[in-house]
């Protein structure tokens, strides 16, 4: 039986100081018409590769070292540039993970949509422009007819990503390869967009690649799924034969990561407010409130979740509480006294006491510093500890976050990922704060290390009694970290609560609407979800 | 539209601002020069009686701010005052002058700044191969050149051997257009080489610079052509630097040919301005730099607004 695509032993190497280097090892693959195949790994399998490689297209620095690819009767690995060039948009469509860099800013919507069809020879502009608003309609755009003549900057991300999907359909492709169009989105969003690709997958007769680290989303979609582990296959299978039963335990340990509970802490502490914020609005600019009479409060070595979407003023209460955005009004009470609202006026120790932990550690931390350098400064800082004292010092905070005293002397280009988000936990700890504040720290992390921060985390609490504010969207998150938990929308406190009363009865709507919103690994979620929901879809449009 | 329509007034708000002061350090350095002005420029005829009578024309007596506010207050007003070698009226003088050199940097702009940007594009599409080295090679050898090397090799080959073009560009006005062109293709083409560099280098960089963004990527992964993703999703992202490097070229051309209108013996303000300052012809002297000064502040809010219109995100915003 001939497939639409057919890869074989495909051998994809890197160049990496002046060596090629293996990163796609031995894949074999087969996609048919009307097929979902998920590929499912962490960063780093090489997943996208994969996907672009089936497009015969290598970033630069990479290259197809063995094995073929053939689509349709084409061998893409002998073929000319410019037959390749042809198959691309036409008749193999790449979906980008993020549309915001995806899209030329200088160009309206619509222009970039036709470009392919126009291009390729298949149609002409106003044909073009018909099919992309009967597209943009299919997806549940906002004003189909006018959304084509804004510029990326001018529409949300979620609507930009189902424009991303608009524009991969335009030529009907034979193959379209969707490389994680959902990882950026907020729940709601990701619902939406994820409705629109199976919807147009099944209607059209096009063979799909999903690409995702995560295993729900892939779940309602894939018929098939590969795992993938540092470019090579771990496991594949039927996706409701593997997600029910996985062999590999690298899939159990992919699964088993989504199901993790914070036990529930008893402390013998009596019940002390660290930190309380009280009436809080603020807003950057004088007309646009971002955030509308906040109240919360943190106990000491307890966790509050702050959940919210984008927009929803989550960051900007960081913000606020470090005294970096100085608030319209309100007061923020820090260990029983008033602090300052701006940050230039408080004192060293309100300063050391309350810490910040960053989304993205890549770029939290000074590339030109070593860690010896990063961690020294805080100690020397706040306690002006002399040299010898910050040694043995760092050498016990790099014991804290489970690191050898070998980091001492690296710079953060050599850390991975989680390694340097622990550096920045450190660095935090170094201080000696009664609060911290994460700020998405997990968010940019994969699955398995985002667990093994969250458990760092939780240790850490347990053993020195910090408190910590912790900002998400991510519930898997909440459900692990949280004793209490305050849910945001649009400024304003919806709810808040201990977490168990939460999760299992949501007062408000929107709660309850964030609460299903998160993707579970059964593949008929989606499907249960939509039926549940109904017309409700069209009212979730106008958050979005 | 109200936007840029504000944006513009602030910026000629503070382009004229910036002029004032420039009109001050003009004054100050006028002032700086050594010895007394008037016996300097009298020089041999320097007897008490005529320096004088010279320093009361010059108004020289009154105290120096008095001078700097009745200079300027009459400048604004158009009246430049007297050339001190004729006697005549300096603006008429400057009026000639400018617009001749304002023609001369026309059309050499309108040679060189295509053609810079075109070399630039495809030097970024054929990046690293032969031609990308020859056109590097040979615009930085004629920008490292001093102009009127350049020029007199253009004279001797063009002009003495085979006898093209003239070798003096003294036009006049009642020359036709035809007849003025011909007259000034050898300093066009002196210029033309002379900027060619910077323009085609800033070009070329920044759109190599650009095709690495991603959403390069996603015009090759939809199949495009090559040519078209630099003409149309390259270069639309490249202006904003390219419209700064072009508009400072403009302004060398308008300030900076001096050299090259000497060589040709070109009527243009750049050797007026050399001629005046040999002469101790101060009032022109003082009138062609504040000149100068405008068009610098004038050229530069172009590059600005036409970045900011280039930009659709900052049109929007502004």
């Amino acid at each position: 039986m001939k497939h639409l695509l057919t890869i074989r032993n495909l051998e994809i190497e890197a160049r990496a100081d002046e060596q090629w280097k293996p990163i796609v090892r031995n894949i074999t693959l087969t996609l048919d018409r009307g097929e979902v195949l998920g590929l499912i790994g962490e960063s780093g399998a090489g997943k996208s590769t994969i996907g672009l490689a089936a497009m015969g297209y290598t970033r630069t620095g990479c290259r197809i070292a063995g094995g073929s690819v053939l689509f349709n009767g084409t061998e893409l690995t002998t073929a000319s540039k410019e037959e390749r060039r042809k198959l691309r948009g036409a008749h193999i469509a790449y979906m980008a993970q993020s549309a915001a860099a995806a899209f030329n800013p200088a160009h309206r919507l619509i222009h970039q949509f036709a470009e392919a069809p126009v291009q390729h020879g298949l149609s002409d502009f106003p044909r073009a422009r018909d099919k992309a608003v009967a597209l943009y309609e299919r997806l549940f755009l906002p004003e189909p007819g006018k959304i084509g003549y804004r510029y990326p900057h001018e529409v949300s991300g979620g609507q930009l990503q189902r424009a991303m999907v608009a524009m991969s359909m335009a030529c009907d492709p034979d193959i379209i390869i969707f490389d994680e169009p959902t990882t950026a989105l907020d729940v709601t969003t990701q619902i939406e967009v994820l409705t629109a690709i199976r919807e147009v997958t099944r209607q059209g007769n096009a063979g799909a690649i999903y690409i995702t680290h995560d295993l729900a989303v892939v779940a309602q979609l894939a018929d098939r799924i590969m795992v993938l582990r540092y470019g090579e296959l771990i496991e594949e299978g039927n996706a409701r034969e593997l997600l029910a039963d996985p062999k590999q335990e690298y899939t159990r340990e992919l699964l088993s990561s989504r199901i993790i509970g914070k036990p529930q802490t008893q402390s013998e502490d009596k019940c002390y407010t660290v930190l309380e914020a009280e009436n809080i609005s603020a807003g950057y600019t004088k007309d646009v409130t971002v955030l509308d009479n906040i109240s919360f409060q943190i106990e000491r070595g307890k966790t509050v979740a702050v959940v919210g979407e984008s927009g929803s003023g989550k960051t900007t209460v960081a913000r606020v509480l470090t005294g970096l955005l100085p608030p319209s009004d309100g007061k923020i009470i820090f260990n029983g006294k008033e602090i300052s609202p701006a940050l230039k006026h408080r004192d060293r120790e309100s300063l050391r006491r309350l810490q910040m932990i960053y989304q993205m550690p890549d770029v939290a931390l000074n590339p030109r510093h070593k860690v010896r350098k990063i961690l020294g400064r805080p100690l020397s800082f706040y306690f002006g500890t002399d040299a010898k004292a910050r040694e043995r010092r760092i050498l016990e905070l790099l014991e804290m976050i489970e690191l050898g005293p070998e980091y001492m002397g690296r710079y953060p280009s050599e850390l991975s990922g989680g390694e340097k988000q622990r550096i920045c936990i450190a660095r935090a700890l170094a201080a000696r704060p009664d609060v911290i504040i994460c700020d998405e720290v997990t968010s940019a992390l994969d699955q398995l290390v985002a667990r093994g921060i969250l458990k760092l985390l939780r240790e850490l609490q347990k053993e020195l009694g910090v408190s910590y504010l912790f900002i998400t969207h991510d519930l898997a998150t909440v459900k692990a970290v949280a004793d209490e938990i305050i849910v945001m929308l649009q400024g304003k406190i919806v709810e808040r609560g201990p977490k168990e009363d939460i999760l299992e009865t949501p007062g408000h709507e929107y709660t309850e609407l964030l609460l299903s919103s998160v993707p579970e690994t059964d593949p008929d979620w989606l499907d249960r979800l939509l039926k549940g929901r109904g017309a409700k879809i069209h009212k979730m449009h106008e958050i979005s | 539209m109200n936007n840029i329509s504000s944006m513009i007034a602030k910026r000629m708000g503070l382009g004229f601002a910036t002029i004032i002061v420039i009109s001050v350090l003009i004054f100050l350095g006028v002032e700086a020069l050594p010895g007394d002005l008037a016996e300097a420029i009298l020089g041999q005829q320097a007897t008490p009686e005529t320096v004088e009578a010279f320093r009361k024309e010059l108004k020289l007596d009154l105290p120096p701010h008095v001078r700097y506010f009745s200079w300027l207050g009459d400048f604004l007003r158009g009246d430049f005052g007297n050339s001190l070698a004729n006697g005549r009226p300096i603006a008429g003088l400057i009026g000639w002058r400018l617009s001749n050199t304002l023609f001369l940097a026309a059309s050499t702009a309108v040679v060189a700044v295509p053609l810079a940007i075109l070399l630039g594009m495809l030097a970024a599409l054929y990046r690293d191969t032969w031609f990308d080295r020859l056109v590097s090679v040979s615009t930085l050898s004629a920008v490292s050149l001093p102009e009127f090397f350049v020029a007199y090799v253009l004279i001797a080959v063009l002009s003495v051997r085979l006898g093209l073009f003239p070798s003096i560009s003294s036009i006049s006005d009642e020359m036709s257009l035809g007849e003025k062109i011909h007259g000034i293709m050898l300093p066009c083409l002196t210029l033309t080489l002379v900027s060619l560099a910077h323009i085609m280098r800033m070009t070329r960089a920044t759109i190599i610079n650009v095709l690495n963004s991603p959403f390069i990527e996603m015009a090759r992964l939809k199949g495009i052509r090559q040519s078209r993703i630099i003409i149309r999703h390259a270069f639309p992202n490249a202006l904003s630097p390219i419209i700064n490097v072009v508009v400072l070229n403009l302004a060398y051309l308008v300030v900076g040919v001096v050299v090259v209108e000497v060589v040709f013996v070109y009527p243009g303000l750049g050797q007026l301005l050399v001629d005046s300052v040999s002469k101790r012809d101060i009032p022109v002297v003082q009138a062609s730099g504040l000149i100068f000064a405008c068009t610098y502040v004038f050229l530069n809010l172009l590059a600005d607004v036409l970045a900011i219109i280039a930009n659709p995100r900052l049109r929007s915003e502004t």
